[in-house]
């Protein structure tokens, strides 16, 4: 089946929406002149240029191509971004063996093939693997165990 | 002569015990991580980078190479092995090098990649040793409009040569540049695009930019069709090629590692296109082509040889301008610049002992490929059949723990998360995120040399085109993209690149 190309039409937009981001907010720093550039003259020289660049792939769309039948792995994205952020939330009061757990527990849940147990023993074992490897092999100055445990 | 007593320093930086160490930790890890399925060596880079800021500097690019061939190599293995090329350059040695695994003529298979590699790597090291000092003695007469010129023409070339749209390739570089300038502008120390955050002051980190693109990215890839891996692996029942073999594949071997040598120097060019172009004449000067693609060991040992003398010289515009070829030599661009080293031609001069000691490593490096590789096939083979499921968590828990500890800041956390996403979508949108890093390492540097241009010339453009050097390196890039849409050179660019 032919379709029109969506893939073009996102990204083109895509790259107008950066480029004028860029351009809009280099307006707030000194332009300057081609002999003596301020801050603001080169990312709004490139701004420019990413706006039509943009135009051009949208532009493009009109052009059929075959409908691609590739899944978008939304549930893995969300999980796994969740995870990392999670960690980066607790890493700091809860320490590092709590933090690898939880995080390894999380992004597991990404796989289609997710079983508890399995995933019970990884998570421990890379919680002790990273405080041995990380803490102990190369002196990283992450605590084990952060301030909400009382440390 | 200059060389040997060039090499000679580097002989004795290599072979202390500690850079020694690093190299063969190096090479093992690179190959380790290598052959987890769905892991190419930009991945495997980003997720080891961190582990290699606490060593000096030269130790830790002696290991970064180290982790480079290791995790090419990693590639070609799974490639022969379970039909799964590590990264783009070794979907060629998955064609014919699959096949002889299924002929059960695996170990002979590995054995030709591990003897091309090895003699590729040592012929492009001493091309490094030979031509980079020559072309950074150029270099250093280089203003900052040649520099600016340069750049342009690196990263027209760098998407030129490499497969997909150009004008998003082209859109992705332009979005690059502008991400690399977020932070404090140098001259005025205006803060730019940072919205008030601290953190951006020193612009966005780049571990986490490298890791969310592509190692994370790579991670929810792999995540979309989870079932369809297949983990068949082939038994390896012996490792010496036959005599027979030995005849068949040491002419490829030769032509292999000329024409890498070659291609690898180009702006883009690298191992990928070394690999498809060795391929094709391999094809072309066999007597019987029908073979090829039904396990034909010329169709392993060319392509082998030739993306791994191309992944090698790709280090020459790296070491000697300053400018990546791919996004491998942009994370390297990347760790010598946290390591405080500028990257250019001042780099041979300034620091002699990093820049010999690194080339005389990357031989010993491939040495060491193959000393490992070969008896330790079977510890590689236990690794791939790792289930993807109890891995990935790992690596995710690996690269979060790696761009924390670069600067303590939860911050980078978060960044590395955003790329991912940005990353992601970005290839589900056919974008592909290669010469956004390229353009992200090079932003600050191609607006420092414009200004100081533009400053020099009085504001008068006509510099870079009036400046023999700039003009002509501006004159092949436009060439380099008028080429590109002409039909010809399309069909050509199209065929080359197509995925057999």
């Amino acid at each position: 089946m032919m379709v029109r190309n969506t893939k073009d039409l996102l990204s083109g937009l895509f790259f107008v929406a950066c480029g004028a981001f860029f351009v809009l907010v280099g307006q707030d720093y000194t332009f300057g002149s081609a002999r003596r550039m301020g801050p603001g003259y080169f990312p709004t020289v490139l701004g420019v240029i990413l706006v039509v660049l943009g135009i051009v792939v949208t532009l493009r769309t009109v052009k059929m191509v075959p409908k691609d039948e590739s899944e978008w792995a939304w549930r893995p994205l969300l999980i796994n971004c969740v995870g990392i952020i999670i960690f980066g939330f607790i890493v700091r009061g809860a320490g590092l063996i709590p933090a690898v757990f939880i995080l390894a527990m999380i992004s597991a849940r990404a796989s289609a093939r997710f079983r508890l147990v399995p995933s019970l023993l990884l998570a421990a074992g890379l919680a002790v693997f990273s405080h041995f490897t990380f803490v102990k092999g190369l002196g990283l100055p992450f605590p084990p165990f952060g301030t909400w445990f009382g440390y | 002569m200059e060389l040997f007593g060039n090499l000679w320093l580097g002989l004795q930086v290599a072979f202390t015990l500690q850079n020694l160490t690093y190299c063969f930790i190096g090479t093992l890890l690179g190959t380790m991580i290598g052959v987890l399925p769905g892991l190419g060596p930009a991945a495997t880079i980003a997720m080891l980078l961190p582990a290699t800021f606490v060593l000096p500097p030269i130790a830790s690019l002696i290991m970064l190479a180290g982790i480079y061939y290791g995790a090419s190599y990693g590639g070609s293995t799974t490639a022969i092995l379970i039909n799964v090329p590590g990264e783009s350059s070794s979907i060629v040695t998955a064609l014919d090098g699959h096949q002889m695994a299924r002929q059960g003529r695996a170990g002979p298979a590995l054995a030709t990649a591990a003897i091309g590699s090895f003699f590729a790597g040592s012929v492009a090291t001493l091309i490094i040793a030979l031509f980079a000092p020559v072309l950074a003695e150029v270099a250093l007469k280089f203003g900052p409009a040649e520099y600016f010129s340069l750049m342009v023409l690196g990263l027209i070339a760098s998407v030129v040569l490499a497969s997909g749209s150009l004008v998003k390739a082209l859109a992705m570089i332009v979005l690059g540049l502008l991400l690399g300038l977020v932070g404090s502008d140098v001259n005025s120390g205006t803060p730019r695009y940072t919205f008030g955050f601290p953190e951006l002051a020193d612009g966005i980190g780049f571990i986490g930019v490298a890791m969310g693109m592509f190692g994370i990215g790579e991670v929810i890839r792999n995540l979309e069709n989870e079932t369809t891996r297949s983990s068949l692996v082939q038994k390896i029942t012996s490792l010496m090629p036959s005599r027979e073999d030995f005849r068949m594949m040491w002419k490829p071997i030769v032509r292999g590692t000329a024409l890498g040598s070659i291609l690898g120097i180009l702006p883009g060019g690298g191992a990928l296109l070394s690999a498809f172009a060795s391929y094709s004449m391999e094809k072309k000067l066999a007597k019987d082509p029908s073979r090829f693609g039904k396990g034909a060991i010329e169709g392993v040992a060319g392509p082998e040889s030739a993306n791994n003398a191309g992944a090698q010289t790709s280090f020459i515009p790296m070491l000697t301008l300053g400018i990546p070829s791919n996004p491998v030599m942009a994370l390297m661009i990347g760790a010598m610049i946290i390591q405080g080293i500028q990257p250019g031609p001042q780099v041979m001069t300034g620091k002699p002992d990093l820049f010999w000691g690194l080339i005389v490593s990357m031989w010993l490096g491939n040495a060491m490929l193959v000393i490992l590789n070969l008896p330790l096939v079977g510890i590689w083979v236990r690794l791939l059949r790792v289930p993807y499921h109890l891995l990935f968590p790992a690596i995710l828990v690996f690269c979060s723990i790696g761009v924390y500890s670069l600067n303590n800041a939860t911050f980078d956390i978060y960044i590395m998360a955003v790329f991912t996403v940005l990353g992601y979508v970005l290839v589900k949108l056919e974008c592909e995120p290669a010469p956004l890093l390229l353009g992200y390492i090079l932003g600050p540097m191609m607006e420092e040399y414009l200004r100081r241009a533009m400053l020099l010339s009085r504001g008068d453009p006509m510099v870079f085109i009036e400046r023999p050097i700039s003009g002509v390196m501006l004159a092949a890039a436009v060439l380099a993209m008028a080429s590109v849409l002409l039909p010809a050179f399309k069909k050509t660019r199209e065929e080359a690149l197509k995925e057999e």
